[in-house]
């Protein structure tokens, strides 16, 4: 449902500055979310003074830098720290990106960093993706077929393989489904650009029999047809894929099997 | 037990996007539709009531405020019109790539006003403004 504002126990109050390091000449301030479990506080934002010239270039160094020199509570997911895991998505600089493959100095300073919008909070810049998942998950994203399996492997030609460019390279990071207005309001019932580009990835395969049965599993006014092509979902992506695109082909197939 | 979650921030910490903000105002343009629809209609139920009541609306039509809400309805009809052709294009997918939908986007609001303005000047020139 639309709610413009957030509910009481989500407004965000002002939080803690912490103190800068001495001596440090090249200084980058940031803004971060925090959310503690235990403490029984809302959210705030604490403001944390980075020194440039002991850190990495990339916003996730500088999240890095924080937690060992000046705030080891600070909590964020991160695993590979060059835009393949997925795992450090998060809001910074107002767009949803990845803080391994976002340079600072790209941000506007102050730099601000929240979770994902729209999603409820573990801790911090940790978003709970369940629902996220579950979605995923409901798109029965693997090969179906009816007939039996060949001896040796299921067969593609390169022109058939060529079509899940710009689909297979998904990453699952969320950040497209938490950009989009239109998710924020109706996530339980919206699949969202991620679940949708995954749909379509698998719609579009040719080795895939199942594609009349995802298609009437899409065939939604929620789950596919709340996209209102609003194109943060494209403009989010870190991997510069398009699901907008994905999702257009995927009403358009809907249509096409009408004819 | 657990607290409950809070929510993160959303529309709030959101940097407006021109596609976004065009897509608000494609909604926003089509709930003001209804209400020129209203106009219309009571312009067309006082043609069809007499002199009398078409002398009223006529009053209204002319007056500043008249002018100014068929000012706006005319930008909010073309405004949606043009959102609706851009939304056609899209369905065919056309215009996806990042260039061509913020291209598209900004087209819809300078030819929306550039339309607007256009029907008004010549309005005001062929039947001399209200009477």
């Amino acid at each position: 449902m639309v709610e413009f504002t957030l509910p009481k126990n989500s407004k965000i109050t002002e939080g803690k500055t912490w103190p800068r390091t001495q001596h440090a000449t090249h200084v980058s301030e940031f803004r971060i979310y925090r959310w503690n479990p235990d403490d029984g506080q809302n959210p705030s934002v604490d403001t944390y003074y980075v020194d440039r010239d002991d850190c990495g270039p990339m916003v996730l160094d500088a999240l890095i830098w924080i937690k060992n020199n000046v705030d080891p509570t600070l909590t964020f997911r991160r695993s590979c720290r060059e835009g393949v895991c997925g795992s450090c998505a998060m809001n910074i600089d107002g767009t949803n990106t990845l803080a391994c493959t976002k340079a600072i100095d790209e941000a506007r300073a102050p730099v601000r960093i929240y979770p994902l919008p729209h999603q409820p909070v573990v801790k911090d810049l940790v978003p709970d993706l369940n629902n996220f998942y579950a979605q995923y998950a409901s798109i029965e994203p693997w090969l179906q077929t009816t007939t039996p399996a060949p001896e040796k492997e299921w067969k593609q030609s390169y022109a058939d393989r060529a079509k899940l460019d710009g689909m297979y390279e998904c990453i699952l990071c969320a950040c497209c489904s938490t950009s989009c207005p239109s998710y924020w309001w109706n996530s339980d019932r919206y699949l969202g650009p991620a679940a949708l580009l995954q749909a379509n990835r698998w719609v579009q395969d040719s080795r895939d029999e199942a594609t009349g049965a995802r298609l009437d599993n899409l065939e939604d006014p929620f789950r596919l047809y709340r996209c209102h092509t609003i194109m943060n979902c494209s403009k989010a992506c870190p991997k510069g894929l398009n699901p907008a695109k994905e999702i257009a082909e995927l009403k358009k197939a809907l249509v096409d099997r009408q004819l | 037990m657990q607290r409950p979650r809070p929510l993160s921030p959303h529309l709030q910490i959101y940097k407006p996007m021109l596609t976004m903000m065009m897509s608000i105002v494609h909604r926003v343009t089509g709930a003001a539709l209804y209400f020129g629809m209203l106009l219309l209609a009571w312009w067309l139920i006082a043609a069809a009531a007499g002199p009398n009541a078409y002398a009223n609306v006529e009053w209204f039509m002319g007056s500043l405020i008249g002018q100014l809400v068929l000012f706006g309805y005319t930008w909010a009809l073309l405004h949606h019109m043009l959102g609706g052709i851009r939304h056609l294009i899209w369905d065919t997918i056309h215009g996806f790539e990042p260039a061509e939908r913020e291209l598209l986007t900004l087209a819809t609001l300078i030819g929306s006003i550039a339309l607007t303005l256009i029907l008004w000047v010549v309005g005001y020139l062929v039947m001399g403004g209200p009477r």
